[in-house]
């Protein structure tokens, strides 16, 4: 067979290529391109009070040391800002490495399982997604309410173990968002590890036995370093989105979890800064850009699976 | 697999599931709840009952599904577009810049889209509202479309598109009648993929909303914050009956067609014998 690289399909005129180009280019640099650029010419534009910004072509006056300023100072000298990105990197970073070692063996049994068992396995790790996030969120918080019977039998047990002498508190802390978060963001995970062990050539750990591997050891020699591009695209997965999540935070975090999605709302819709709240949008564009190129790099390991 | 590993497996994984489904089946246990509390008291619908009178929660959900009808349906015609592009022109000026925007939106926070979505908007001297969610949802929506649709068009044979051409049918034709049946089903997977998102979106409906526009998410979101509450478990378990059901109904449905093309190529196969 002749392998082709245009296809025939493909208008070659350039008046019908360009137009077929053109019409979710434009779309794209519309819906994308424009306002970023606006986000970026907001932050660097002077504050009006009460909401809004004096547009910089129209005054003239170049903000962009009067609005970073204080963010940097703030992050140098450990304010609010600083407590907040450095948050969302910390929970970000260990919601990701919860749901390796939480995801990592279910991936793992889940591809050695009978190969006509695993499209049902993986349905069911799929079919959470398709019932609201924000539903099993708000789930999450009947869970670990004080009087229901998950934080009162806890309670009671720890209480007769002499653990604790006062009823557990698990709701708006740390603890119940991180459950959260590994909660929602499990699947993430999940995908690409399957989808890199499930094409894992069996002969490898066949061989790895016959040379006289244990198990264990063949798991920690051949099996983890061949699925590096799985865990390193499912580690970024996780932590990408974990970084400006809003929802989470909000409904079963608390006072001491501040996260730098929630500091961004508050800029905008209380203290109604505008160009404070998009200089923090870019801070957290800058901070998504380096694991999003790490994931493109692997994205090979995750596109398979959908 | 020796027997202690088979034991281990199988625990780990109905543990995994079980933190799965743990919160969803508490959820709708706790739906039918008498009490306000999360300590089971009795049977009740009263949270039912309490739904059928809540204005906010009702018009929430028409907001929400027409949204979601909208920017579903616009999704799955940019995102078609958008992975058209991406399959089929392999060179040609600004590819990188495509392909990097097109992808932007599933890797960007979403309180950042959010936010520049709203900053245009205001910079434009508009407001939020009906059609500026709808964009904002299509914004992402049709990179998650593009996606989906792009995995099953690289699929497609370039040979059946020939075979058209060559028969004298003009590329509009061939995209119509060969190349778009073959994809029929990853636009139904996309459409569906949108629709979800776009229905459980809160945070950028949050920013792009007018006062009086609140989609049902957002009117859940700020019921959830101050603890539990009849109503929102009841809109809750709702949801995820209607969506089971759905999905129950469509993978025996995807089933029975699968089942039905396999007799179909069979019969053909024994004809020509």
């Amino acid at each position: 067979m002749v392998k082709s690289n245009k296809s025939p399909t493909t208008p070659h005129n350039s008046w019908g290529k360009w137009a077929v180009i053109g019409t979710p280019y434009v779309w794209l640099i519309i819906m994308l391109l424009v306002p970023f650029l606006n986000l970026f010419g907001v932050s660097i534009s002077e504050m009006l009070s009460g909401g809004g910004y004096m547009p910089i072509y129209r005054d003239g006056g170049w903000f962009f040391k009067d609005n970073y300023s204080p963010i940097l100072t703030d992050i140098l000298s450990g304010g609010t800002y600083r407590s907040a990105y450095l948050s969302s990197i910390y929970y970000a970073t260990l919601t990701a490495i919860g749901c390796l070692f939480i995801g990592y063996p279910f991936a793992y049994f889940m591809a050695r399982a009978r190969k006509d068992l695993q499209p049902t396995l993986l349905m069911f790790v799929m079919l959470p997604f398709w019932i609201s996030m924000l539903i099993r969120v708000y789930a999450i918080k009947i869970l670990f309410d004080d009087s229901g019977f998950l934080v009162t039998s806890l309670s009671g047990a720890l209480t007769s173990l002499g653990i604790i002498n006062e009823p557990l508190h698990l709701l708006g802390t740390s603890f119940s968002m991180m459950f959260g978060m590994i909660y929602v963001y499990l699947p993430f995970m999940i995908l690409p590890l399957y989808s890199t062990l499930s094409k894992m050539d069996p002969r490898y750990w066949e061989a790895a036995a016959d040379l006289g591997a244990t198990p264990i050891k063949t798991f920690f020699l051949v099996t983890v370093p061949l699925s590096k591009s799985g865990i390193i695209a499912g580690l970024m997965l996780v932590f990408i989105p974990c970084i400006g999540e809003y929802v989470i935070p909000q409904l079963l975090g608390g006072a001491d979890t501040l996260m730098i999605g929630r500091v961004l709302a508050d800029q905008y819709f209380q203290v109604q800064d505008w160009p404070a709240a998009s200089a923090l949008a870019i801070g957290i564009i800058l901070m998504v850009i380096l694991p999003m190129m790490v994931l493109n790099k692997y994205q090979e390991a995750t596109g398979e699976v959908k | 697999m020796k027997p202690q590993h088979r034991w281990f497996s199988l625990s780990w994984m109905s543990l995994v599931y079980g933190f799965l489904y743990l919160p969803i089946l508490i959820l709708v246990v706790f739906s039918f709840n008498s009490g306000r509390s999360s300590v089971w008291q009795g049977f009740s619908l009263q949270g039912y009952e309490a739904l059928t009178r809540d204005s906010k929660m009702l018009n929430g959900l028409w907001v929400s599904l027409e949204i979601a009808l909208s920017s579903a349906s616009l999704s799955v015609l940019v995102g078609t577009f958008i992975a058209f592009v991406l399959v089929r022109y392999t060179r040609f000026t600004g590819r990188t810049l495509f392909s990097g925007m097109s992808n932007t939106p599933l890797v960007m926070p979403e309180v950042v889209l959010g936010l520049s979505l709203l900053l245009i908007i205001k910079s434009i001297g508009l407001n939020g509202g009906y059609l500026a969610i709808i964009l904002g949802h299509t914004m992402l929506g049709a990179a998650y479309a593009a996606v989906v649709i792009q995995s099953r068009m690289v699929e497609v044979p370039k040979a059946y598109e020939e075979a058209a051409l060559d028969l004298g049918a003009k590329p509009l034709e061939t995209f119509f009648l060969v190349t778009l049946p073959l994809i029929a089903q990853s636009l139904v997977s996309a459409w569906l993929l949108v629709f979800t998102i776009s229905f459980d979106d809160v945070v950028i409906s949050q920013f792009l909303s007018a006062p009086g526009i609140k989609p049902l998410p957002t009117v859940i979101f700020e019921n959830a914050r101050y603890g539990a509450k009849p109503v929102v478990n009841a809109t809750g378990a709702l949801i995820v009956f209607v969506v089971s059901a759905l999905l129950i109904s469509g993978s025996i449905w995807i089933q029975r067609r699968e089942k039905r093309i396999q007799r179909e190529i069979s019969a053909a196969f024994r004809e020509v014998a």
